[in-house]
């Protein structure tokens, strides 16, 4: 259980080289080895999706997999999508929808949205609702999360218009 | 009220309350750079578990930790043996209370699954969950009480020796002497039981603490995951020795607390005191099994009712019996009174009643205690009233509409003395009810209902009136007797040299954006705007004493605190460049960054040159005017009554029992809005978690008490898939009894829910005469009820 497997990982790609115990999860070896603190961890029971990370570009709950499962792999988080002082177009409009209240599920629900939105660049409001229903949030009822990605859509699709 | 309004007028120009200003706090949290308590990990930091017990009750035969010990990375284990610690002993002054002490962990006894026996810390979360594993303890299981009918029923096992009949409060209020009789005479008495099922807040961070010694100043440093952060430093001061100001807790971004973490938990306590003892920093994160199954729970309750109404519908007269599940201890510092004491006061609701009796048991069971949780009681008591009115007008023939509008409290009645005793400010009952039934264009309604009949869909149409008693002051918790009595609130405004303005409060955003809707408030009172203005709340070392967040209080009595504040501030200013422009400071005013002579705007100087004369140049300041610019003030009002109408149109699939909301109305008066942004998601996380307990979110507990909903996959908290889009009509009729005429609206989302829905369902089912008593409406639940009836029609019919 305390042997340990040398893991290399690219985070928001930077690559890191760690030694980690087989059963340490995948979120808490970005949160607590590497210092990604900003994915969060809701349930460690793959439901809440607070965890959601970009693994080789597709959203994984990080709660549900080990550490050495993404040994090569290219990880994408929260703190990959944009700075303060630079927000993505996605964190703008979750900002300017009111998207957002306690913020603790937010990081998950932006990198579930960014890739919803990469694979689905015209979707309808039906595939917005159901692919947001992956994750939970308890402050909103979703209304200015469901909002915020029909904006950030429209916007891709029409930069012109006013997101 | 005058002085104040002669303050407010040395101030000026465009208002930034009532428009939506973008959070502060957003950039941060969408970034990454926000620090939860988790984020927090000084070096040497040891992770605590719990070996907490499997049986609901037992009684402790002994603990062994000699192989938790040996666990490699594991440093103590601790039982309630090695502690010797007072644990927390909640009071509220009333002959009827029993008071019961929560042991930090739990010693000879245990009294519901989940509760903790031992605490293990060790070099990693992962070891010392194995640490836990691996204690050992000798259990005599008994029988768990389950329900409020086994812990009532004669000779069942006692939770606390000392609570006869497994009461732990039982409270009269308001017998009325002509009850009886109004009941004898009325047209109609609805005689019903209605019951409510077990929820907890689940905030998507759990609790959550780490704890440290800072050996330089000789102090303990507790960062925690909650709504009160003074309340925090004062019990663990109380419990652990302390003197309170060797005590710092610091509260930093928060996610979600909906009631959790305001009381105060034992693991936080256990936290702190391993750090106190070990001088090395200590980390516990709740998991989300302990979450559910072992932190505080609510909204169990039980009431049978008697409610009278003569022939037009009009209420004679409520008799009631009300009875909480409150689990097996208080809460602290609320007690395990906090939900029947609610009830009971305010199950009338927006109606008009004169007679009244209620009668409110805190019952104790093998199962966790009761917090407050988002709504305390008044979704159980708007479910209550509002199924009854709905049942009324069915048995005289009359709208539900109609009956309600002829009960609503109307305008020329305020301010309004309730039956308890309550005293209502302001509101629009009456209109808000109208607005939302011309919505959905209800006169039409039995007309398309009948045609959707036809075509065999069965749709139906629901609605709630409801108050929402908020901001709630020290005389109502001290009318509670409540031995800890919160209530006031605390603003400290300094401008800074430079013109910037820090406002600290007693207060803690979890999620409501303070950071910006104080900095509203005061930029409104000092002319500035809210980026000129920092708010700083959640560490005890730099905020006034305050009550923290809860029961919707922040913003009524916490922004009134901050206004008051702003206001003193002004008045220095504006005395200060009075006397820099050589005229009267009567004849300022402050607007857009300047203090400006009335009437003549070029004659100006700048609110950042006053700030630098009161800090670098205080031998200009006018006689008498203190250096500096700092001013304190403390706001404690009687509460306020927002209020609000809930519509909703469901269609039961009565294949499935499944319940699709077809349409979600709201029209809600939370008096002057601050950030109607804000006030709007407020509405929609509160109806989300309204219409989780109207259909999805229980949890269970089979006949030994033991928890059969431990996780996520069980406790069905709704996704987006099943919350629908939630309009929002606002009324505002400002209150007199806040400083900003703002009323609290943080819970009335989900107290107005679960009721309309559930009339929605009865109306979607009233032609199989299935009348709605219980919550969750579950597929499973409304298919017996369906079957049920439908048997009883097929007899009718064969009669």
């Amino acid at each position: 259980m305390t042997e340990r497997h040398r893991v290399t990982l690219t985070v928001n790609g930077t690559e890191h080289v760690l030694e980690v115990e087989p059963r340490r999860t995948l979120v808490d070896v970005l949160r607590h080895d590497l210092g990604y603190t900003g994915t969060h961890v809701g349930c460690e029971q793959g439901v809440c999706g607070s965890c959601t990370v970009l693994l080789d570009g597709e959203p994984v709950r990080s709660c549900l997999l080990f550490g050495v499962q993404a040994d090569a792999a290219d990880v994408r988080t929260v703190e990959g999508l944009g700075d303060q002082e630079h927000l993505s177009l996605l964190q703008e409009i979750f900002s300017s929808s009111h998207a957002l209240q306690c913020g603790f599920c937010t990081p998950g629900f932006l990198m579930l949205a960014t890739a919803f939105l990469r694979d689905h660049p015209s979707p309808s409001d039906e595939e917005i609702r159901e692919a947001m229903a992956s994750n939970l949030c308890r402050c909103t009822g979703y209304q200015n999360i469901l909002r915020a990605v029909r904006r950030a859509a429209d916007a891709v699709a029409d930069p012109a218009a006013e997101p | 009220m005058a002085d104040a309004a002669a303050r407010a007028s040395v101030r000026n120009g465009p208002r930034w309350s009532g428009t939506p200003v973008r959070r502060v706090e957003d950039p941060r949290l969408l970034t990454g750079a926000s620090r939860f308590v988790d984020d927090v990990a000084p070096a040497g930091l040891l992770h605590a578990a719990f070996a907490r017990s499997p049986f609901a009750a037992a009684r402790i035969g002994s603990v062994d930790a000699v192989a938790a010990r040996r666990v490699p990375g594991v440093v103590e284990v601790w039982d309630a043996a090695d502690l010797e610690l007072p644990g927390l002993r909640p009071v509220l002054e009333l002959e009827d209370f029993v008071v019961t002490e929560m042991p930090l962990l739990a010693r000879d006894v245990v009294r519901f699954a989940g509760e903790p026996v031992a605490m293990v810390l060790a070099g990693s979360r992962y070891a010392a969950e194995d640490g836990a594993e691996a204690v050992e303890v000798e259990y005599a299981p008994g029988d768990g009480v389950s329900s409020i009918d086994e812990a009532t029923a004669d000779g069942a096992p006692l939770v606390h020796a000392s609570a006869r009949g497994n009461l732990l409060l039982d409270a009269a209020m308001a017998d009325d002497a002509g009850l009886d009789a109004a009941l004898d005479a009325a047209a109609v008495v609805v005689d019903a039981t209605f019951s409510s099922g077990r929820l907890t807040a689940a905030p998507i961070e759990t609790r959550a603490c780490v704890a440290e010694w800072d050996p330089r100043e000789r102090r303990l440093i507790v960062h925690i995951s909650h709504q009160i952060p003074h309340l925090v430093r004062t019990t663990i001061a109380d419990l652990l020795g302390l003197p309170e100001h060797r005590v710092r807790v610091i509260t930093p971004d928060v996610g979600g607390g909906f009631g959790l973490k305001c009381v105060v938990g034992r693991e936080e306590i256990l936290v702190s005191a391993a750090a106190a003892r070990l001088r090395r920093p200590v980390k516990w994160i709740e998991d989300r099994l302990e979450n559910l199954t072992a932190s505080f729970h609510g909204h169990e309750q039980r009431h049978t009712v008697r409610v009278g109404f003569d022939a037009d519908g009009t209420l004679l007269g409520l008799d009631a019996d009300i009875a909480c599940d409150v689990g097996a201890y208080s809460c602290y510092p609320f007690t395990c009174g906090v939900e029947p004491l609610m009830a009971a006061t305010e199950l009338p609701g927006p109606y008009r009643l004169t007679r009244y009796r209620a009668r409110a048991r805190a019952v104790a069971t093998d199962k966790p205690p009761i917090a407050p949780y988002r709504g305390v009681s008044r979704p159980q008591i708007t479910f209550v009233m509002e199924r009854v009115m709905d049942m009324a007008a069915r048995r005289l023939d009359l709208d539900p509409v109609e009956v309600r509008m002829r009960n609503l409290i109307g305008p020329g009645e305020f301010p309004y003395r309730s039956a308890s005793g309550l005293l209502y400010d302001e509101g629009s009952y009456r209109e808000s009810l109208e607005r939302c039934a011309a919505e959905f264009d209800h006169d039409t309604w039995r007309e398309r209902q009948a045609d959707a009949r036809v075509e065999g869909r069965l749709i139906g149409q629901g609605f709630s009136c409801f108050s929402e008693r908020t901001a709630y002051g020290t005389p109502a918790f001290a009318s509670r007797k409540m031995a800890v009595t919160p209530g006031f609130e605390s603003a400290h405004l300094r401008m800074d040299a430079s013109g910037g303005v820090t406002v600290a409060v007693g207060t803690l955003s979890h999620g409501q954006g303070h950071e910006t809707t104080f900095a509203q408030i005061a930029a409104d009172e000092l002319g500035l705007r809210p980026d000129d203005v920092r708010v700083v709340q959640g560490d005890t070392d730099s905020t006034p004493y305050g009550w923290g967040t809860f029961a919707s209080r922040s913003i009524a009595i916490g922004g009134g605190a901050v206004k008051r504040a702003g206001e003193m501030l002004a008045e220095r200013l504006a005395r200060i460049g009075a006397h820099l422009l050589e005229v009267a400071p009567d004849d300022v005013e402050l607007a857009d960054g300047s203090i400006s002579v009335r009437g003549a705007p070029g004659r100006s100087v700048p609110i950042a040159e006053a700030a630098r004369v009161a800090h670098h140049a205080a031998h200009r300041l006018p006689a008498g005017a203190e250096p500096g610019l700092e001013v304190r003030s403390t706001f404690d009002p009687p509460g306020t009554f927002s209020n609000a109408t809930h519509g909703v149109e469901v269609e039961v699939d009565p294949a499935t029992g499944a319940v699709e909301i077809r349409r979600y109305v709201v029209v809600e008066d939370c008096g002057s809005v601050i950030n109607p942004m804000i006030v709007e998601g407020q509405v929609h996380g509160g109806v989300a978690q309204g219409i989780a307990a109207a259909l999805y979110e229980r949890l269970a507990y089979d006949d030994q008490a033991q928890p059969l909903s431990g996780t996520f996959a069980d406790f069905l908290v709704p996704t987006a898939a099943e919350i629908p889009r939630i309009e929002i009509h606002h009324l505002e009729t400002p209150s007199t009894h806040s400083a900003t005429g703002a009323k609290g609206m943080g819970e009335g989302g989900m107290i107005g829910a679960p009721a309309a829905i559930a009339n929605a369902v009865s109306d979607a089912l009233a032609h199989l005469g299935v009348e709605i008593d219980e919550i969750p409406i579950t597929p499973e639940r409304l298919l017996g009820a369906i079957r049920e009836h439908r048997a009883i029609a097929t007899v009718g019919d064969a009669t």
